[in-house]
């Protein structure tokens, strides 16, 4: 087969985000890791949610599902339990999966799917102008907020080490390789794995801005100091050789989670493939399950007939 | 007469439940019809729950407000059941409970205590256990008191085996064994029914058939049963009949049907379908291969009906169970699925709500809410099924519907159907799956859209377009919630709008076309020159027919007419069944008269009387025929409200 290049994987479709908005940094990294993993174009599907980070399939060059506004979890589980052989990558914004898809984030985490989900974080609802996200900590005030923030924000990454996901890490929009880098490990991953993507939203928070990000506004140094950092360059492994390594990793983690302002880590957090996915667990009492998952079963003959046999069932329930 | 109304009520977790499937297959294998009915309180242990069983020699499908035979190990059931008992019917009660006073059971509620007190004062009897007994004597019923106690520890004694406690659990059998006994129905039918409740537990097995066999001897020599009005003569054993529930056959339509996916989030009464396809995932195939059908336990009714469209995306037959509540939660998501044209079936069993309303009972209030579910406008269908019999072969036509049509399908079903149990000829399997467009390989070259895009929105004469599931070679294409190109990029182009809207919302026009029209519409006629005409949808089915027949005898001859397909509403049908109507009665149970009001906003005709009723207990045979019966007679209000139940 010809090798795919990364520009198989774009579509013409016109894109609408706003100039030097951080999803087009997302979405590069999207393509350079689906092209650098050469997956097959009509295996991969990618699920989004509502909002801006919703409209990314559509400038991907494989089939995308674009859901409804927090929902995009159980979507993209439903699909990828009925057919595990489809690289699927659920992806969606703070307020779509934070907020009103704050339950599915939570039930994901306790079945762990194999399956990637990418959160473009910029703490704001940028396509209904600008509202308070999940993310945006309490007391801020970004652009179009009328007063600061009266509601305290969520911890994502401490949410999904509680909610079970296997996978967790985090990258920064701006930062393609890194993120193309942590994807390809997400995607990889056999289970449920989040990705955190810091992202800045050009046009309504001008907190959490590329320059801010940079360091560049920090009032008290004459240069500018990143405030992000790679965990893995301070020497951390977030990979779980031993079940007994979990307690110790967690107190690392939620320090790494509360860690914001000056100091931001980003890299992988976290990784335990020794919890069974729910493809196993399905496994365990559908033994035909990866052989024959419920997309790849035939239900009816050529005239038309159906294939099930319910003759068991009945003689169970017959009289006499 | 060889026909009987049989009740055993008792607190909730004290195999009441067990029992009264004991005895329904005793009669079954004595050769008997069976209809059986529920009703159990929002509750895990010790609210009043009772099973209403109707045994006959001629098929049977509703109930009746009478019972010949009333079967109590406790007090509350005779104080809530006992005036209904039929002159010259039986009541078995436990002999040690005589002097129970009304206030001693703390489960009768403040409603039902002041009702019965009301009874016994005005008839001058005590306000005891004792006074319901007489008060029923007077009526000419019969009553048989068992001392349980001393029968357990004769039982006990001749097992050898003094653990009384665990035999306590043998009252229920007992009971039903005396009930038996009393009805003439042999002993070795009542054993075998013992051994299929209880084949796999050897040790409650023994005890179950030395108890029953004890109680089954003890009327024989305590009473003179000679004279006993409800003889039961045996009949010639039913061949290739079922015993079952309506939320089973369900179940076992979707199995045939190749439904591999189901969700659900825990409802009453809509988990029992569930839990029975995970009992049976996995599935027997002619071609020796196995099937299965993967069953997830979802967070939520959000993520339920969610993940079943995601799977549907993949080429599975998949589903999702629920009722009025979760149904509520499910309705944004249901436009999403008509929107991308996926085929989705939603099992919906209706209880009585608003809100919570009464989560165990029965109502069919859901009927105008299935139909507008989801905001904006996308084609869906509604059917709604009449019975347990026809709740199987609609389960299947729902995913024939599906996929050909590209859709939503709501099946509706409800607590009377899903929990009542009847004796069914066995299910044809010789049946047909209809996937419509459905590809799952596309060649290379006839990719249609720019740049080798599959266009799964592709507009032509016909509103259908082909299928392919997600990750098929040659077919990348896009769904989404906006409004779509046909490869299904969004587009706010109001030309691509109209023609969107147009091919999605012609699939009714198709389905009115192409649904067969016994699916749509049931005629049935006692005389069809018959100008009286009974209207009505789902599970009244059974209790009209029976009151037609009842009326038909009585040389009032009438048409019913049983709606299936609800929506697409099939006017012209209606219509044409209606053509010549004088007298058009609507019943159903709801408060509003649902169907009544689609009839008339479909066809034009006004409905000239409504039956209704919404006290959460399933219309009887009985109230329907009498309740037709004024109307026919000309002297009724034009709405009838009905009360039956306890």
């Amino acid at each position: 087969m010809a090798e795919l290049k990364l520009a198989d994987y774009k579509t013409t479709v016109h894109n609408d985000w706003c100039p030097g908005c951080g999803d087009f940094g997302i979405l590069n990294a999207i393509q350079m890791a689906l092209s650098e993993m050469q997956i097959p174009r009509h295996k991969a599907v990618i699920f989004s949610g509502i909002g801006c980070s919703g409209k990314t399939p559509h400038f991907i060059n494989v089939s995308g599902i674009h859901t409804l506004h927090g929902r995009v979890l159980p979507f993209a589980q439903g699909a990828k339990i009925a057919n595990p052989d489809l690289e699927i990558i659920a992806v969606g914004g703070d307020g779509d999966g934070l907020g009103i898809g704050a339950g599915h984030f939570v039930g994901a985490g306790r079945k762990n799917v194999d399956i990637p989900y990418l959160i473009f974080n910029n703490a704001v609802y940028g396509l209904t102008k600008g509202q308070a996200s999940p993310t945006l900590r309490l007391g801020e005030k970004t652009k179009s907020l009328v007063t600061p923030n009266t509601s305290n924000s969520v911890n994502p990454i401490a949410l999904a080490f509680v909610s079970g996901f296997t996978f967790i890490a985090r990258s920064y929009s701006y930062d393609v390789k890194h993120l193309k880098d942590t994807i390809k490990r997400a995607i990889t991953h056999k289970g449920l794995a989040f990705v955190d993507i810091l992202q800045p939203c050009p046009t309504y928070d001008d907190i959490h801005t590329r320059e801010w990000f940079q360091g560049k506004n920090k009032l008290d140094s004459d240069k500018a100091k990143p405030r992000i950092y790679k965990i893995e360059e301070t020497g951390y492994d977030g990979t779980i050789k031993d079940e007994s390594e979990v307690s110790e990793k967690m107190s690392k983690i939620l320090e790494f989670s509360s860690e914001w302002g000056d100091k931001i880590p980003v890299g992988i957090f976290y990784q335990n493939e020794l919890v069974p996915s729910f493809h196993e667990r399905i496994a365990e009492n559908n033994k035909d399950y990866f052989a024959r998952p419920p997309s790849h079963q035939e239900i009816s003959d050529i005239a038309n007939k159906p294939l099930a046999r319910i003759d068991k069932i009945l003689d169970k329930l017959q009289i006499n | 007469m060889n026909t009987i109304s049989w009740l055993i009520g008792g607190p909730q977790g004290s195999g009441v439940d067990s029992a009264a499937n004991i005895f329904a297959k005793t009669c079954a294998k004595e050769g008997f019809h069976i209809f059986g009915k529920r009703e159990f309180y929002s509750n895990i242990k010790g609210e009043h729950s009772y099973f209403t069983i109707r045994i006959s020699e001629k098929p049977v499908n509703s109930h009746l407000e009478e019972i010949n035979m009333l079967v109590s190990f406790d007090a509350e059931t005779v104080f809530r059941h006992a005036d209904k008992v039929s002159p010259g019917g039986m009541i078995i009660f436990d002999s040690s409970l005589s002097e129970t006073l009304l206030e001693e059971v703390p489960t009768i509620d403040f409603e039902a205590n002041k009702r019965i007190r009301k009874l016994l004062q005005d008839s001058g009897q005590s306000i005891n256990l004792s006074g319901m007994l007489e008060l029923a004597k007077a009526r000419g019923c019969i009553v048989y008191g068992l001392p349980y106690f001393e029968m357990i520890e004769a039982v006990a004694k001749n097992m050898n085996d003094p653990k009384l406690s665990k035999l306590s659990r043998v009252v229920n059998v007992m009971a039903i064994s005396a009930s038996i006994s009393l009805l003439g129905i042999k002993k070795d039918m009542l054993v075998g029914a013992i051994q299929e409740v209880f084949g796999s537990k050897p040790k409650l097995l023994t005890s179950n058939i030395e108890a029953a066999g004890y109680a089954y001897s003890y009327i024989g020599t305590k009473y003179d049963t000679k004279n006993i009005k409800y003889k039961m003569t045996p009949k010639d054993a039913l061949k290739d009949y079922l015993l079952i529930s309506g939320s089973q056959a369900a179940a076992v339509g979707k199995i045939l049907a190749g439904c591999r996916f189901q969700t659900y989030y825990p409802i009453t009464p809509a988990s029992d379908e569930s839990e029975f396809l995970e009992s049976n995932q996995i599935i027997d195939q002619v071609d020796g291969k196995n099937g299965s059908i993967v069953v997830v336990q979802t967070e939520d009714e959000i993520a339920a009906i969610t993940m079943a469209i995601g799977a549907s995306l993949t080429g599975v037959r998949a589903a999702t169970a629920t009722s009025g509540p979760g149904f509520s939660l499910m309705a944004e998501a249901l436009g999403w699925a008509g929107m991308n044209e996926v085929p989705l079936v939603v099992t919906m069993y209706q209880r009585a709500g608003p809100s919570t309303g009464l989560p165990t009972r029965h109502e069919q209030s859901d009927l105008l809410f299935a139909i507008n579910a989801g905001h904006g406008e996308f084609p869906k269908i509604v059917l709604a099924s009449g019975d347990i019999e026809e709740s199987f072969y609609d389960s299947i036509k729902a995913f024939n519907f599906a996929e050909v049509f590209q859709l939503p399908v709501i099946h509706l079903l409800d607590k009377a159907i899903s929990s009542s149990i009847q004796t069914c000829k066995r299910f044809s399997n010789n049946l047909k799956i209809e996937r419509g467009e459905f590809k799952n390989v596309i060649d290379k070259n006839q990719n249609e859209g720019t740049a080798g895009h599959f266009q799964r929105f592709k507009l032509t004469d016909s509103p259908i377009s082909t299928r392919v599931p997600i990750g098929t070679e040659n077919a990348i294409f896009w769904n989404t919630g906006d409004e779509h190109t046909e490869e299904g990029h969004i587009t706010e182009d109001p030309e691509n709008r109209n023609k969107m809207m147009d091919k999605r919302m012609k699939k009714l026009d198709l389905a009115l076309e192409k649904i067969a029209q016994d699916d749509m519409v049931m005629c049935y006629d006692f005389d069809s020159n018959s100008q009286n005409v009974v209207v009505s949808w789902g599970s009244t089915k059974g209790a009209i027919l029976e009151a037609l027949e009842k009326l038909a005898e009585e040389g009032s001859k009438l048409r019913f007419i049983q709606v299936r397909l609800l929506h697409p509403f099939p006017t012209e049908i209606v219509k044409k069944f209606l053509k010549d109507a004088k007298l058009v009665i609507d019943v159903e149970m709801n408060y509003t008269s649902q169907l009544g009001s689609l009839v008339q906003q479909y066809t034009g005709r006004e409905i000239d009387y409504r039956i209704v009723k919404y006290n959460g207990r399933p219309m009887s045979t009985t109230e329907i025929y009498i309740a037709l019966k004024t109307i026919l007679s000309g002297n009724n209000e034009r709405r009838i409200v009905l009360d039956g139940g306890t």
